[in-house]
C-alpha cells in the first residue's frame, strides 16, 4: 500500500499581521510550521500503512527551506519526501500548485492513495486537493472524518462530512482523500527519529525534471487566478442567546448539538 | 482561640445594604450554593450573608463594622480553593471579592502590572503577553481569582524555573481585621524595611487581611516555548531521571510527570485523544528562549540525557496546536479524575525534589495495603506531588477510615523526607491537623502569634491554618 501525503509550510503563528498599506502578508520574522491540516492527513497515511503495510511519502512545494516540514514528516515517519522548488514555481495560484503537485506525484511513481489536509491556514481555499485529483484523472472525496475501511489496496471506504449530511462513500484505489480536522490526533515528531533522518535525503525537483516542461503552465505565469488585495477577515464572534423555560431550552439545545454533529439522533 | 461571634442579624444586614447597595447584599436562599463549599474539601457550610464588595473602602467599612460587632468574615475569589480555606465554617459573613476585577496599571517602566484582587488568572497572562510581557506563576487553574493565588501562595508548572507566585509579588494593599488599611511593599524591587508583612499575607488564605490590590511584577516575554513529552516503559524509571535532568543544569520551566491512567481519564474527560498514551509513564517538559535555536540546544542535551536513562522516545511539542494537544489535557487532569470517581480527596504535599521518587514509590505501597484507589500527578521538577485518594465504589464509613489512615500516612513519609504537607494548595481547613502534627508546637505556636497579631479578635477567615 503506497501513500502520498501533500503538506505545506506555512506561518507559525495564526495572527498573521498584513501589510495595510501593500496588502502582503508580513512573513519576515514570523516562524514557520507545517499546515495543522496537514497533520491530521500524515498522521491518517501513518495509521493506515500501520495496519495495511506499505510506504508513506510526502510531496511540498516552497522555497528551498521548506525542506523543514519535508524533515518533519520524516521525524513523525514518513519514509521519503520530495520539495518541488524552482524559482519558476514562484507566485502559483490553486490551480498551478495543483498542477505542480500533479507533476510532482506523477514522477514519485505509482500509489494508491493521496491524501491532503483540508485546507492550508495561511490560503483557506480547500482546493488544491480536488484539483491535484482532477490533474492526476483520479476519483477524490473531500471532507473524510473518518475511515472505516481499507481492503486489499483495493477499494477504500470513508465517511464524508457534508454540512447538512454524511456520506459513506467506497472508492476504488488510486484516489484522493482530504481529512477533516480531528480524524485522528496526530502524532508529535520524534527525536529519536530526528536522530535517524539527520541526514536522510530531501528530494529536490525543478522545472527540469517533470513531465511538462512549458513554464507558462507554472508560478505566476500559470496561474488565472489575480489576486487583488489581501486583508484580514473581520473576526466573528458570534453569540446566541435563547430564552424559555427549562423544557423547550433543553430540547432547542439538543436539537441545536444534533445539528452540530455533537451528538447522534 | 476559640470565640463566640455574634450572630448576624437585620441590623447588619441593613447595613451591609448601606455600604454595598441592596443588589450585592445576598440572605437566605437567596445564596447561591456554590457559596458554602470549595472545590474539593468536603466541607459545607453556608454563610448567614454573602456580600459581594466592589472597592477598597467596601472592604474597609465592612470589616471595621464586623471588628466593632464581632462578626466573623470569610474572603472569597472564585472558590477553586482545594482545602475549604473559603468556606464560612463559622458563618457570619461571606466577602466575595469577584466583582473587584480591573486591571489598574501596567507600568512598563518598572515592569509591574496592578491588579484588583478577583482579576482572573488567565486575564492576567492575556493581558501582559499582549504587550510582550509575561507573569510566570502558571497554576493549572486558570480561571481562578489573584487574590486566591496570593493568598495560597500558589505554584505551578513554571516553579521550577521561575519559582511560585511569592516571587512575583512587590507590593500589597491590605484592609486589616479591624477596618484599618496598609500599604506593604511597592513598586521596589529591594525592602529590607523590617519585617516583610508582604510575605505574611502571601499563603495566609485570608486570615490576617483582605489584599485589595496587588502589584505584580513582570518578566518579558519568552518568544519561544517547546514542550517535550517523553515516555518511559515505568513512573520510577520516569521519575528517577528528574535528578538527572536538575543536575544537567539546563533548567527547563516545568518538569511534569503523568501515569498513563490519569491521561485516560482526561481523554474520557475531554473527548479528545491525547498524541501519545501508549506507554506507562511519561515526563514532560517546557523549555523557553527567545530563539528556536537557543531553545533547541537546551532541549537536545535534556533529551539526550532522557534517552541514555530509558525513555522509550523524546516527542516534540514545538507549535501551537501540539502545546495545546498536550497542555490542555494536562491542565485538566484534577477535573478528570474527579470525574472518574464518586468522591475524592487530595494530599498536595511537597518533598525535597531528589526524594519525588522514594514518595512516589510509597504511595503505591499504601494504594496496594490499603486497598485504596490512588491517583497521582504532579511537579517532578519542584517536588510537589499532587496525589489523590479515591472512594470509587466504597462504603463512607471505610472511606472515612481508610482516607484517615493513608492521610497520616503520606505526611509522615512527606515529613520524614525532609517535605511539608502543602506545596501549593495551602492548609485552609482541612489539613490542619496535619500541620500540627507535623509542624511541632513551637511552630505552631509562632504561626498563632502571628495570627494574634494582626486579628486578635479572631474575625477573620476563623478554624483556617493554625486555629
Amino acid at each position: 500500500m503506497n501513500i502520498i501525503v501533500c503538506i505545506k509550510q506555512v506561518p507559525g503563528t495564526s495572527e498573521v499581521e498584513i501589510d495595510e498599506k501593500t496588502g502582503v502578508l508580513k512573513r519576515s520574522g514570523v516562524d514557520s510550521k507545517m499546515n495543522p491540516y496537514d497533520l491530521y492527513a500524515l498522521e491518517t497515511a501513518l495509521r493506515i500503512r500501520e495496519k495495511e503495510g506499505g510506504t508513506v511519502k510526502v510531496i511540498s512545494m516552497g522555497p528551498p527551506q521548506a525542506e523543514q516540514v519535508i524533515r518533519e514528516a520524516y521525524m513523525m515517519g514518513a519514509d521519503d519526501g520530495v520539495l518541488l522548488t524552482d524559482q519558476k514555481f514562484a507566485g502559483a495560484d490553486v490551480l498551478a500548485t495543483a498542477y505542480t503537485l500533479s507533476q510532482g506525484i506523477k514522477k514519485m511513481g505509482d500509489f494508491h492513495l493521496l491524501i491532503c489536509g483540508k485546507m492550508t491556514t495561511d490560503g483557506d481555499t480547500a482546493q488544491v486537493g480536488p484539483e491535484v485529483a482532477e490533474f492526476l484523472n483520479i476519483p477524490h472525496v473531500s471532507n473524510v472524518r473518518k475511515i472505516l475501511s481499507v481492503y486489499d489496496e483495493e477499494v477504500i471506504t470513508v465517511e464524508m462530512d457534508m454540512s447538512e449530511t454524511v456520506e459513506i462513500q467506497e472508492v476504488l484505489f488510486p484516489c484522493l482523500i482530504t481529512v477533516e480536522k480531528d480524524i485522528y490526533t496526530p502524532r508529535l515528531p520524534s527525536f529519536k527519529l530526528k536522530l535517524r533522518t539527520m541526514d536522510k535525503k530531501v528530494h529536490r525537483f525543478g522545472l527540469k525534471d517533470l513531465e511538462d516542461q512549458n513554464r507558462y503552465h507554472y508560478g505566476l505565469n500559470g496561474s488565472p487566478t489575480q489576486v487583488l488585495k489581501v486583508f484580514p477577515p473581520p473576526k466573528k464572534d458570534v453569540n446566541e442567546v435563547w430564552r424559555g423555560s427549562g423544557d423547550e431550552l433543553g430540547k432547542r439545545l439538543a436539537e441545536k448539538l444534533k445539528e452540530l454533529k455533537f451528538i447522534q439522533e | 482561640m476559640s470565640i463566640s461571634y455574634k450572630k448576624v442579624d437585620v441590623k447588619d444586614i441593613e447595613f451591609l445594604k448601606s455600604v454595598c447597595s441592596s443588589e450585592r447584599v445576598f440572605v437566605g436562599t437567596a445564596i447561591h450554593e456554590d457559596y458554602s463549599h470549595d472545590e474539593l474539601a468536603g466541607i459545607r457550610r453556608f454563610p448567614d450573608v454573602v456580600v459581594e464588595v466592589t472597592s477598597k473602602d467596601e472592604v474597609a467599612a465592612i470589616m471595621k463594622y464586623a471588628w466593632d460587632h464581632n462578626i466573623p468574615v470569610t474572603p472569597r475569589g472564585q472558590g477553586t480553593g482545594l482545602v475549604g480555606a473559603a468556606v464560612p465554617v463559622r458563618g457570619g459573613i461571606l466577602m466575595s471579592l469577584v466583582r473587584m476585577n480591573k486591571i489598574l496599571e501596567l507600568d512598563e517602566d518598572n515592569l509591574t502590572l496592578t491588579v484588583e484582587p478577583g482579576v482572573l488568572l488567565m486575564e492576567i497572562s492575556k493581558y501582559v503577553e499582549a504587550h510582550d510581557l509575561f507573569y510566570p506563576p502558571d497554576p493549572g487553574e486558570k480561571s481562578a481569582t489573584i487574590g486566591g493565588n496570593i493568598n495560597t501562595n500558589a505554584g505551578g508548572m513554571r516553579a521550577v524555573k521561575y519559582g511560585v507566585t511569592r516571587d512575583y509579588v512587590r507590593g500589597l494593599d491590605v484592609v486589616l481585621p479591624d477596618g484599618k488599611s496598609v500599604r506593604m511593599g511597592g513598586k521596589i524591587v529591594k525592602d529590607s524595611s523590617g519585617y516583610s508583612l508582604k510575605d505574611l499575607i502571601i499563603g495566609s488564605e485570608g486570615t490576617l487581611g483582605i489584599v485589595t490590590s496587588a502589584i505584580l511584577r513582570l518578566l518579558p516575554l519568552p518568544k519561544v516555548a517547546i514542550s517535550l513529552l517523553i515516555p518511559f516503559s515505568t513512573l520510577e524509571e520516569a521519575i528517577e531521571t528528574v535528578p538527572k535532568i536538575i543536575k544537567s543544569k539546563n533548567i527547563p520551566t516545568a518538569i511534569e510527570y503523568m501515569e498513563r491512567r490519569v491521561i485516560l481519564n482526561a481523554e474520557d474527560y475531554l473527548g479528545k485523544r491525547f498524541p501519545d498514551a501508549t506507554s506507562d509513564a511519561y515526563l514532560l517538559l517546557t523549555f523557553d528562549g527567545n530563539t528556536r535555536e537557543d531553545v533547541e540546544k537546551q532541549y537536545e542535551k535534556v533529551a539526550h540525557i532522557c534517552l541514555e536513562a530509558g525513555a522509550l522516545d523524546v516527542f516534540i511539542s514545538d507549535t501551537q496546536e501540539r502545546q495545546e494537544s498536550i497542555w490542555s489535557a494536562r491542565s485538566a487532569f484534577l477535573e478528570a479524575i474527579k470525574a472518574s470517581t464518586t468522591e475524592m480527596d487530595e494530599c498536595d504535599v511537597v518533598v525535597p525534589r531528589k526524594n519525588v521518587a522514594e514518595f512516589i514509590r510509597f504511595t503505591r505501597k499504601i494504594e496496594k495495603e490499603m486497598e485504596i484507589r490512588i491517583a497521582t500527578f504532579g511537579h517532578a521538577g519542584d517536588g510537589n506531588l499532587h496525589v489523590y485518594l479515591l472512594k470509587d465504589e466504597m462504603a463512607d464509613e471505610t472511606y472515612r477510615k481508610k482516607l484517615a489512615m493513608a492521610f497520616d500516612a503520606l505526611y509522615k513519609k512527606g515529613k520524614s523526607l525532609g517535605g511539608h504537607v502543602s506545596g501549593e494548595h495551602g492548609i485552609g481547613y482541612a489539613k490542619r491537623e496535619y500541620l500540627k502534627k507535623t509542624a511541632g508546637e513551637t511552630y505552631m505556636g509562632l504561626l498563632l502569634r502571628v495570627k494574634n497579631a494582626f486579628d486578635p479578635k479572631n474575625i477573620l477567615n476563623p478554624d483556617k491554618i493554625c486555629c
